[in-house]
């Protein structure tokens, strides 16, 4: 037996499970996408995509997607990892690891502001 | 977390096509390569384009994968879940157009983005057989809604707001028939669902059970609680098994929960469902011959008043639905009467599910909203008829609908419209015709359906369908009169006028249709004794031409030896013997043969 309580939980629950069979119209959603040819694998792109699944999941972002992509050809950036919200211009940041993809999840896509500090810089 | 959520089609259309081997390979393949942790893979009910399958979809990226065979499911787990990259050649192909384009998404295919889906909203989105997949799509939230802040009455009116009519074909308003029943006199009431499909060629009941059980069953309750109902019955055939087990999955879970049984989520309301299995005759599907069956006699109809309403299931106040009216009204609870009379038009409301079938390209299950033209039906979703063959003809309402014809194309599909040029929109079989379809053939193929499935209670139906058969039946062999030819069209109203239940009282629907708009075929059939589509076949003759090389391969693949004549000499055939199974014609080299 179940009480009102009990369902409303495992709905919330369970939304996160199935965020990503989300169907929403591209030209609405943010999406993140992370470099995930050999260059961006071996420079560690697995944990970072991974971050960020669970980062979106366990917020119950709604029109959030996380897909991966191939090589970017700026393979000494790697992991790359760019955020399209509708309506912005594309931001790309580079090196990220999970600890800076949680940031990015926080800082970007829930406040949105930009990690400026994770930008490439014209050194 | 899952990184990428598989989901493979289990309805009955993709299971014949070998999806249970596919799904088998990809639990397989993922295990072997330890990403059981990674990658989900879920069975869902049907996704609608049956014909090309077995389908299956990949998240994050939704790429929409068909006719995906066990040897392919290895590419797409070391392609596509492994390194992330689409399997170009698996990806779905729109058919019928010039630059055959492959398409990433499922939503962006002509099939599905013209579509809107409410009664299938899950179908082919949620596994079935999770009960909590279900509630994470707003399931059970419209029965809390209901039990927290409604009055019966309340959800009366709400559902007579929204115009919903019955989608079983007869069109009644849901709204009324739930007050009808809440209104009569009775201590005991009962609900019950209709599943017994038995249209040819129909299968949107099958599908939404298959992919969406949960909303039946949380309907059933909502209409328990509006009618005072604490017992209901779901009578479904017992030849959906896939359905039959997808129920009494999602029953148990939904008991588990506590959401059926006594005191549903602490509320005192008090209801239980229970399945019954019919074994297929086309006659249960009539309200009281199902209603009979499911008291455990002869499935055979009773002259009606009184009405279920008032004297149903065990003689006490019976609400009868159709699957698909359910599969509505959770989603009209939730977002209001207005939101779902805001689509349709003025007198048939909201969307109705068809199952296309016969010459047309993208065979499957579409939903769209009432008054669509049947010409977007058929060719924006449906992809036209295969081959470049050009439209004769649309088939809606199985055996009790009629034929449109292609002239007729831009009607407006809803309840009236269709009524209006002697079809109906029925429970949503559309059964398309190409110009090689016979019509008389149609009738006749439609009226042998019936005969073999009137229940024989009553007279008009039993022994008027038999002689109208017979009637189509001299047609087709050429022996017919222009005099029979008329005698058949007043047994058609004869039948219509005296039967006791609408199986018979429809019967003759296909003839009637048929004659309205494709008598000339009818004429051509009597008086020129030739069928103009040459199906069928005592009217039709194989003869080979001038164009015969004499290699005797024609009269080597005959198998009643009709076919004489000597090496590189044109042969002959002896038109007593043939049997006209036209295996002369698909074995010559040199399209010598021809049929007229």
């Amino acid at each position: 037996m179940k009480s009102i309580a009990d369902i409303m939980k495992i709905r919330d629950q369970m939304q996160s499970e199935i965020i990503m069979r989300d169907n929403t119209d591209d030209n609405q959603e943010t999406r993140i996408v992370v470099g995930m040819a050999t260059c961006g694998i071996s420079a560690g792109a697995r944990p970072v995509y991974n971050t960020l699944i669970d980062e979106v999941a366990k917020r119950n972002l709604k029109g959030v997607k996380v897909t991966r992509s191939g090589c970017l050809g700026m393979c000494k950036l790697e992991p790359i990892v760019e955020v399209f919200v509708p309506g912005q211009e594309k931001t790309t940041y580079v090196h990220v690891d999970a600890e800076k993809a949680k940031k990015i999840v926080q800082d970007h896509i829930v406040n949105g502001s930009v990690c400026k500090e994770f930008l490439i810089t014209n050194e | 977390m899952y990184r990428n959520t598989v989901l493979i089609c289990g309805g009955t259309g993709c299971t014949s096509n070998n999806s249970p081997a596919v799904a088998a390979e990809f639990d397989k393949l993922i295990k072997e390569r330890g990403l059981e942790n990674d990658v989900a893979i879920i069975k869902t009910g049907c996704f609608g384009l049956c014909a090309n399958g077995p389908v299956c979809v990949v998240y994050p990226e939704g790429a929409f994968y068909s006719f995906v065979k066990v040897e392919d499911v290895k590419d797409i787990v070391e392609e596509h879940l492994i390194k992330g990259r689409l399997v170009q050649r698996l990806l779905y192909k729109e058919k019928n157009e010039a630059t055959s384009e492959t398409v990433r998404a499922l939503s962006d295919t002509n099939f599905y983005k013209q579509q809107t889906r409410i009664a299938l909203r899950l179908c082919g989105v949620i596994n079935p057989e999770n009960i909590d997949e279900y509630i994470a799509y707003d399931g059970y939230q419209a029965l809390i809604k209901v039990l927290q802040t409604m009055t019966p009455q309340e959800v009366i009116d709400v559902i007579k707001n929204s115009g919903l009519r019955g989608r079983g074909g007869a069109g009644f308003p849901t709204g009324l028939k739930w007050q009808f029943c809440r209104n009569a006199v009775g201590d005991e009431k009962y609900i019950a669902c209709n599943a017994d499909e038995g249209d040819p060629g129909a299968f949107m009941d099958r599908s939404v059970l298959e992919g969406d059980p949960h909303s039946v069953i949380e309907a059933m309750t909502i209409g328990a609680y509006a009618i005072g109902a604490h017992q209901g019955y779901i009578y479904v055939r017992a030849e959906y098994p896939i359905a039959v087990q997808r129920l009494q999955i999602a029953l148990k879970q939904a008991r588990e929960y506590g959401l059926i049984g006594k005191n549903i989520l602490d509320s005192g309301f008090d209801f239980d469902l229970d399945i019954r299995l019919g074994s297929g005759a086309f006659v249960c599907g009539e309200e009281t011959a199902l209603m009979t069956s499911i008291e455990g006699k002869r499935g055979e109809p009773r002259p009606r008043p009184p009405f279920p309403a008032n004297k149903g299931l065990f003689g006490k106040p019976t609400v009868l639905n159709n699957v698909e009216t359910y599969a509505n009204i959770c989603q009209i609870i939730l977002k209001g009467a207005d939101w779902f009379a805001a689509m349709g038009t003025e007198k048939s409301k909201g969307t109705k599910v068809f199952a296309l079938g016969g010459k047309i390209t993208n065979t499957g299950l579409v939903e769209i909203p009432m008054g669509t033209p049947l010409r977007k039906i058929i060719y924006d979703i449906g992809g036209g008829c295969p081959n470049g063959k050009k439209l004769k003809a649309v088939q809606t309402g199985g055996p009790s609908g009629g034929c449109i014809p292609a002239s007729l194309i831009d009607t407006p599909v809803d309840y009236e419209s269709l009524a209006a040029i002697g079809s109906i929109v029925g429970s949503g079989g559309m059964i398309v015709m190409d110009e090689d379809n016979c019509m008389v053939d149609i009738a006749k193929f439609f009226l042998e359906f019936t005969v073999d499935e009137s229940c024989g209670k009553c007279t008009p139906c039993r022994i008027g369908t038999k002689r109208l058969l017979e009637y189509l039946n001299k047609i087709t062999s050429g022996k017919a009169t222009l005099q029979d030819l008329d005698d058949m069209e007043k047994l058609c109203y004869f039948i219509k006028a005296n039967s006791l239940c609408a199986l018979g009282q429809t019967a003759p629907n296909p003839v009637l249709s048929t004659l309205k708009y494709f008598r000339d075929e009818y004429i051509a059939h009597i008086v020129d004794k030739k069928c103009p589509c040459h199906v069928c076949k005592d009217l039709v003759q194989y003869t080979i031409t001038d164009a015969c090389k004499g290699c005797t391969l024609c009269a080597r693949n005959c198998p009643v030896k009709a076919i004489s004549g000597t090496v590189k000499e044109k042969h002959t055939i002896d038109q007593s013997k043939c049997i006209k199974c036209g295996l002369c014609m698909t074995n010559c080299k040199f399209n010598a043969i021809v049929k007229e």
